[in-house]
């Protein structure tokens, strides 16, 4: 069942709905990410429960003018208009009282939902509210999803994509450094402004399928999963566009693959999936690795001071010193050094003074950054470099490299 | 009216201020409703290094991210070579504190000194070969070319401090600004900072600094600007930096023994 799902071969409604979903996530994971890297990540949160209202008033004006109401591009067009109000009333907050952002987006947050909800209501107990659905706009419905529906999804989704790739370096440089960026006389509000701009059209174009208010989950968890592989940012937005896809395709996919199973926040746990396997498994920033590390480097601490010790003639009273050294076989049993470790303390001794002289020495600056007391000097330097420095050491020539 | 516009679009110098690459005047900057700097004139020296120097809380960054319009003045006029700012921001290079941003963001050295090139680049070109050859060179110039590839988190205080300077250089403008650029770094980081500064004073570049340290003001600078939120002293290093103006500007803060050394050091 989940194969043929994958595969695509559940129906029409099952595709329509994977693929809207691929889109989505795609243009979600790279979007939200510049508003990730820009620390601004519960905007979105604000903006996509400043919709509701939209989706409500629109849905009246569409009855009022003797529709069904249930015109979607009608309803994402007022969700637009009063998410873009919310946002607004944001930016205005933030910038022109005292108020810090996070109490911003906390009061427009949740008086604009509270004003839907209320529009909401007030709905329902009209006698056209009942069978339109709204409810669906909070978690998404993706059951009677139709070829058009999907269209707006694909066409708004690509949109947003295009813009964000011709956006990108200025978006990036307002994140990194938006001092700079005002001295190099870009406009830091109107950058701004666009990139929420571009937030609040995919969590419009969003709607359909995870609703309003799991959006943020896809806009900023894929950003957040591709930060643990990359330490580029333009590596980031691929890798988020990349997660947000897959979960897209992969949550709707589930969704379709049993009855009753809700497509929005099935992709959520599907993309939270990617996220704790990046937490725990990424290369370098994961927590696993971070935990081995750490391990091996206190290993390699506990070695070398054991070394310097023998060297210098001192007892190791340490006992994980000893074990380490005796099952390296630097020592024996009953503690005395072994040839290996005769000569490996020497060693270690005089790659102390090698890099003294490494570390003073200007010209070996970006040789220096990588001291950290346990490094051997062959490793960073050349045995031409080495011999200089040895030279410069003076003594004994000639301990092994 | 500071420069007059002749027919064949020359400048044309009124009362010197035409010509200078940063000219402030009666500029006022409040957060909230106490002035960080008060109707502040200032003219900068084409081709000199300035120091601006004043007490903590002087208004001493605030008078620079002015003069760039990265906040906005209450009241004032800045001109650039003797034009509107906006007209000449190409020409200008802004080294901002160290401070100011996050150095755990995803970048590369590299990349960094490119966003110096940003206006080259645009919006959508590559960066090509001759781009990255420039940044390499910018760091080269600041002793940073092998740190090239690496992620800015792994740097120094001192060797972020000189990316930044890297990138300013990629500008290839005619005036720096620096915000602080001594503070906190190791001494190789302000002997390569200082060299890197006198180069472009010979290559006839203009200098402005926010500098803290009052004991190298003699060594490192020609003209010294003075401020405790109004202006103090302006002018050549022998005049305008003495034992009176230090007193007027710190006040009580300077310790008299610091001023008597500073005022030996001066002769």
């Amino acid at each position: 069942m989940i194969w043929d799902a994958l595969t695509l071969q559940l129906g029409y409604n099952a595709t329509l709905v994977a693929i809207g979903a691929t889109l989505l996530g795609v243009s979600a994971g790279v979007t939200g990410t510049f508003l990730f890297l820009r620390k601004r990540a519960l905007v979105s949160d604000a903006i996509s429960h400043a919709t509701l209202p939209g989706v409500c008033l629109a849905f009246m004006v569409l009855v009022a003018l003797g529709g069904d109401g249930r015109n979607l591009l009608g309803l994402l067009a007022g969700s637009a208009i009063s998410a873009w109000v919310g946002l607004l009333c944001m930016n205005w907050l933030t910038r022109r009282t005292r108020l810090a952002e996070d109490a911003a987006i906390g009061a427009v947050l949740s008086v604009f939902f509270g004003f839907g909800i209320v529009l909401l209501t007030i709905i329902q107990t009209m006698g056209v509210g009942r069978q339109a659905g709204l409810e669906g706009f909070l978690l998404g419905s993706t059951a009677g999803m139709l070829w058009a529906d999907a269209m707006i999804i694909a066409i708004g989704g690509s949109a947003t994509l295009l813009l964000v790739l011709i956006l990108r370096r200025p978006m990036t440089l307002v994140a990194f450094d938006p001092e700079y960026a005002a001295a190099r006389g870009l406009p830091i509000h109107r950058i701004d402004l666009a990139m929420m701009g571009l937030v609040m059209a995919v969590t419009v174009v969003g709607l359909k399928i995870v609703g309003l208010i799991l959006i943020v989950a896809l806009l900023i968890i894929p950003a957040v999963t591709a930060r643990f592989w990359s330490e580029r940012s333009e590596h980031v937005v691929l890798l988020a566009g990349l997660a947000g896809g897959l979960a897209g395709y992969i949550g709707a996919a589930i969704s379709a693959s049993a009855p009753n199973l809700p497509t929005g926040p099935i992709i959520v746990l599907v993309s939270f999936a990617f996220f704790v396997l990046s937490l725990f498994c990424a290369p370098k920033r994961g927590v696993l690795a971070a935990v081995l590390r750490h391990l091996r480097f206190q290993r390699r601490v506990h070695i070398r001071q054991g070394l310097l010790a023998l060297a210098q003639g001192q007892k190791i009273y340490e006992p994980l010193t000893l074990r380490l050294l005796r099952r390296a076989g630097l020592v024996r049993p009953d503690g005395v050094a072994t040839d290996s470790g005769k000569a490996r303390a020497a060693k270690a001794l005089r790659d102390e003074k090698r890099w003294e002289i490494v570390r003073a020495d200007q010209a070996h600056e970006a040789t220096a950054a990588l001291y950290d007391g346990l490094r051997d000097i062959e490793t960073v330097l050349t045995h031409d470099q080495i011999a200089e420095i040895d030279r410069q050491i003076g003594g004994p020539q000639g301990v092994p490299v | 009216m500071l420069g007059l516009v002749s027919n064949d679009g020359v400048t044309l110098e009124d009362s010197g201020l035409g010509e200078s690459p940063l000219a402030v005047r009666g500029l006022t900057v409040s957060y909230g409703q106490k002035p960080a700097v008060f109707s502040v004139d200032m003219t900068v020296q084409p081709g000199a290094m300035t120091a601006i120097i004043g007490p903590n809380g002087a208004g001493k960054s605030t008078l620079l991210k002015a003069a760039l319009g990265i906040v906005n003045p209450l009241s004032g006029q800045v001109t650039v070579f003797g034009q509107p700012l906006e007209a000449q921001r190409a020409r200008i290079a802004y080294v901002p504190q160290r401070a100011s941003v996050d150095w755990d963001f995803p970048t590369r050295v590299i990349d960094v000194v490119l966003m110096g090139l940003s206006r080259e680049l645009g919006l959508l070109g590559r960066v090509r070969a001759r781009h990255k050859a420039c940044a390499m060179d910018c760091l080269n110039r600041v002793g940073m070319r092998d740190f090239a590839d690496r992620q800015i988190g792994q740097l120094s205080g001192g060797q972020q401090q000189r990316v930044f300077l890297a990138r300013a250089l990629a500008q290839g403008a005619d005036l720096y600004l620096l915000d602080e650029p001594f503070a906190g770094v190791d001494a190789a980081t302000e002997k390569a900072i200082i060299a890197v500064l006198k180069s472009l004073k010979e290559a006839g570049k203009t200098v402005v600094v926010v500098h803290h340290d009052l004991a190298t003001v003699t060594d490192y600078f020609d003209h010294v600007f003075l401020i405790n939120t109004r202006k103090v002293a302006e002018g050549p290093v022998s005049e305008a930096f003495t034992a009176e103006t230090l007193q007027a500007a710190y006040g009580g803060r300077l310790a008299t023994a610091q001023i008597d050394q500073i005022s030996r050091a001066l002769g």
